[in-house]
């Protein structure tokens, strides 16, 4: 049956909409053009549903005058998801990019989501350097299927075989030269009878590319430097009110207010909220409300934190360390303890790394406006999203998720904190007791550094065994610390053919919070493994690159980066006087090898990186200069927190509050270059957000290692350190 | 409340606000005027840095009765038409930001650098920019495109 578009009511159906569900596709054609929806399942029942939620959630949308708009399900936090998935989109559809236009999609998992975690489940959850590589099908897929009802609804219109069309920068092309721009076709699109499933054959060869792997400017550029460019915090809502919360600094203490009837006295306040671990005040204005906040005399209560100091922690982590019986085994291959007991030579040592936080520009911030009647929300946020795509929203208000309707905003920085929702739940409460008025919740910068949740403490105790060859055949890699996966990510090594491995995570718990931060584990585990490896190359008096040469044998795309970088940094060639280079190598998906050329201040003991090189293997390179800029940024983020960056807690307070005891990697600090080679590929793309930032540390205490013959064994490397080490 | 009488980007604008009231709120939440960011509130990351006759300066830390007396207060949004500014395309043609969140500072303290300076050396544009702090990391950019800026001076 081929419908008129025009043609109305179907199932039940009111709206101008057609729809059809064969091949698992369902296509809607609305007032101003095409919408293609694409629903994997053939449940018209479902797609009926997911339709009368969303009347105009779409893929695409296409105007008769040829303007496109293709969604993105993906958050933007600087790492470009707003070029790349419409990029990919656009591929395959043979849109003319230069009229499309991206918007966010709606934060509806069923239908925008990529594969998610659990078998047959879908997942909008921007972490992990997962987008990419997650959404490279599904958006292929989508502007596949799109493309082909384009072809055959003008295969229709001119009554033409189907095999006679082809596509090209948004027109269909006839055998016979005669054409129809996309905008045209849109009053004869029809969904075909028989709309096949796409296959993997039915997509574009990577040589047939006209985007992807091209140099594409980012789309939201130019809004983000005339500051137009839209972020939660910037939302204004008529009669909005403005809420703040005083947490504290010991993470979990409970409030006592002592000064409720001076607060509420004060000048604009409407409300002060009680959380179990925060007071919150309502006020007219922002400045109101931040008065109040200041004038708090708040009696707290004790945490889990309480007692705790983090920098006397480590001799309890050497005792954890110590102990025979092992933690929970995360991988084991072989024997070490077999490999140790044949061993010519063996090496031990500690490394450790202190709390770091987020400090992403942007600080927590949401913006709720609750319905009358308490039964709808608008949400207005910068989130990576989550497994739930109302961030906890309907739970707090005690609605059903429909309800909750989420407008994605650009995030001034992600890296891990915004993919947990305490924000977004705190002014869901308080909006509840605000209804109908909007309320936008502000956190402080203090507030953003006292109740952080950090990148955990840890102990890493490295163990390599060699043969009278010089051949590592040992590897034992312990992690203590709180947080599991936060602690223990990276401490795998899947491309270093050593015969004998072991990583285990032995817990240790505080009660401070703690998040996932760019790369989480990686960045401890990648600084204790690629420092042991250049601690036995030091002893064996080995070159480190012959080393890891020798180890990566049998991982070729990792060598291949390796012997790219040595070529690229020109790894043997002369150096300045007082200078040295050190390497190291990380995978985080996609591969990497990183040089960095420093210098000492001997005096001050300040590390200067003056160059940094790096050969990546991130599979099909969708946006070749935003990886690039993602492997620079991911290098500076890396400097930062491996020279300056350190959280500490002093009987479970902490200490920093803001960016004068904080301190970012500032302007005068950076390399004189950053240099990164893409290695060709065409493998599936895996993510690049994570891949340089964790091999930084690596890189800088092996190149101090070269140049001073000393070690570096303590993130971060602050000059005191660095200064006591050196003259140690 | 008591009233200011502001002049940004050449028009004038009232509002009534606590004396003391930093320039900053009165720009974003009172003006609607979000193109200026707030990240630290102390003056240490210049993320909100807007020109004051002429200077760069920090708007979370100036109080709006400062401000209120005729001084030429310049933003984002005044800094162009069109997005056009040298110092802007620039920024686009060498795909500066990343979160974007930092990039207003940026822009108008590279745009107070190359106003009195139309040809800064690399040093003193890593010395002139040290104020303004990027978490993702985009510094790199930042130099080439002010060098860029610079080279195509027409400010």
């Amino acid at each position: 049956m081929k419908n008129d578009p025009k043609i109305l009511p179907e199932r039940g159906f009111t709206r101008r909409e057609f729809l059809k569900s064969s091949g698992g596709v369902a296509l809607f054609i609305g007032a101003s053009g095409l919408m293609s929806q694409l629903i994997s399942c053939s449940d018209t029942e479902g797609i009926k549903e997911q339709l009368e939620k969303h009347p105009i959630t779409a893929w695409v949308q296409i105007t008769e005058d040829g303007e496109i708009t293709i969604y993105n399900p993906a958050a933007e936090m600087g790492q470009g998801s707003m070029t790349s998935l419409p990029l990919l989109f656009a591929e395959e559809m043979d849109a003319d990019w230069s009229r499309v236009r991206v918007e966010f999609s709606p934060q509806e998992s069923d239908i925008y989501g990529s594969e998610g975690w659990a078998p047959g489940s879908k997942l909008m959850f921007t972490v992990g350097s997962r987008t990419t590589k997650a959404y490279y099908p599904v958006m292929r897929k989508a502007g596949a299927q799109a493309r082909y009802i384009l072809r055959s609804s003008a295969a229709d219109h001119w009554g033409v075989p189907l095999a006679e069309t082809s596509t090209k920068n948004s027109e269909v092309i006839h055998t016979s030269g005669k054409k129809i721009s996309y905008g045209d076709l849109v009053p004869y699109l029809t969904v075909p009878e028989d709309m096949p499933d796409i296959s993997e054959n039915d997509l574009k060869k990577q040589e047939d590319f006209e985007l992807v792997g091209k140099y594409i400017p980012r789309t939201e550029l130019p809004s983000k430097t005339d500051g137009s460019a839209q972020f939660a915090i910037d939302i204004i809502l008529p009669n909005m009110v403005y809420a703040v919360l005083e947490r504290g600094n010991l993470h979990g203490a409970s409030p006592t207010l002592l000064n409720e009837a001076e607060i509420l006295a004060m000048d604009g306040v409407l409300k002060l909220v009680p959380f179990d671990y925060a007071i919150g005040v309502v006020a007219k204005s922002l400045e109101q409300a931040l008065s109040a906040k200041k004038q708090l005399n708040i009696k707290w209560g004790d945490s889990p934190a309480s007692g705790f100091n983090s920098q006397e922690v480590y001799a309890t982590y050497e005792k954890i360390a110590n102990q025979a019986d092992k933690g929970r085994i995360l991988n084991e291959i072989g024997s070490v303890d077999n490999a140790a007991s044949i061993a010519a030579k063996s090496y031990t040592a500690d490394f450790k790394n202190d709390y770091v936080y987020h400090a992403q520009m942007e600080p927590l911030n949401a913006i709720i406006q609750v319905a009358e009647d308490g039964q709808s929300a608008e949400v207005w946020v910068g989130s990576q999203q989550g497994p739930d795509t109302k961030l906890g929203v309907p739970d707090i208000l005690g609605i059903p998720p429909e309800k909750v309707n989420v407008h994605l905003q650009y995030l001034g920085g992600g890296f891990g904190r915004r993919s947990m929702n305490d924000f977004v739940e705190e002014c869901a409460f308080i909006a509840k007791e605000m209804a109908p008025l909007a309320v936008k919740l502000m956190w402080t910068r203090e507030d953003d550094v006292g109740y952080g949740a950090f990148r955990p403490l840890s102990l890493q105790r490295l163990r390599a065994s060699l043969d009278n060859q010089g051949n590592i055949t040992g590897f034992s890699h312990c992690v203590i610390g709180d947080g599991g996966h936060l602690v223990a990510s990276g401490a795998r090594n899947d491309h270093y053919n050593i015969p004998n491995q072991l990583v285990e995570w032995r817990s240790a718990t505080h009660g401070v919070r703690l998040k996932h931060w760019r790369a989480v584990g990686h960045g401890a585990n990648k600084f204790a493994i690629e420092c042991m490896l250049d601690e036995v190359a030091f002893q064996q008096n080995m070159d480190p690159v012959a080393l890891r040469r020798k180890l990566m044998a049998n991982s070729p795309r990792a060598l291949a980066t390796l012997e790219k970088v040595v070529e690229i940094s020109n790894w043997n060639g002369p150096l300045k006087e007082g200078r040295a280079k050190g390497v190291s190598f990380v995978e985080h998906g996609s591969l990497g090898t990183g040089v960095c050329e420093i210098s000492v201040d001997r005096k001050t003991g300040k590390i200067r990186v003056h160059h940094f090189w790096i050969a990546v293997d991130a599979g099909v390179i969708v946006q070749p200069d935003n990886v690039k800029a993602q492997m620079e940024g991911g290098i500076i983020m890396g400097m930062s927190s491996v020279l300056n960056e350190q959280i500490t807690i002093k009987d479970g307070r902490v200490e920093q509050s803001n960016y004068h005891n904080y301190p970012l990697l500032r302007m005068q600090d950076v390399p004189d270059s950053i240099e990164t080679v893409l290695i060709d590929s065409n493998e599936i793309p895996e993510g690049v957000g994570e891949t340089a930032t964790p091999m930084v540390a690596g890189a800088i205490a092996n190149a101090f290692l070269k140049l001073t013959g000393k070690r570096l064994r303590h993130i971060p490397f602050t000059p005191e350190r660095v200064l006591a080490i050196l003259n140690s | 409340m008591p009233s200011y009488s502001l002049n940004i980007n050449s028009k004038s604008y009232v509002v009534d606000v606590p004396e003391g009231t930093s320039l900053l709120w009165v720009l974003r939440e009172h003006l609607g005027l979000t193109g200026t960011k707030y990240s630290c509130g102390i003056a240490q990351c210049g993320t909100c840095t807007i020109h004051i006759d002429g200077k760069p300066s920090k708007a979370c830390v100036v109080p709006i009765n400062g401000v209120a007396n005729g001084e030429r207060i310049k933003t984002i949004e005044g800094l162009s038409e069109k997005g056009d500014h040298p110092v802007q395309k620039a920024w686009v043609e060498e795909q500066v930001p990343q979160c974007g969140y930092c990039q207003s500072g940026q822009i108008m303290q590279a745009v107070a650098l190359l106003e009195q300076n139309p040809k800064p050396s690399r040093e003193e544009i890593k010395s002139f920019m040290n104020p303004v702090m990027c978490r993702c990391g985009t510094y790199m950019r930042i130099l080439k495109a002010i060098e860029r800026a610079s080279e195509s001076s027409t400010l």
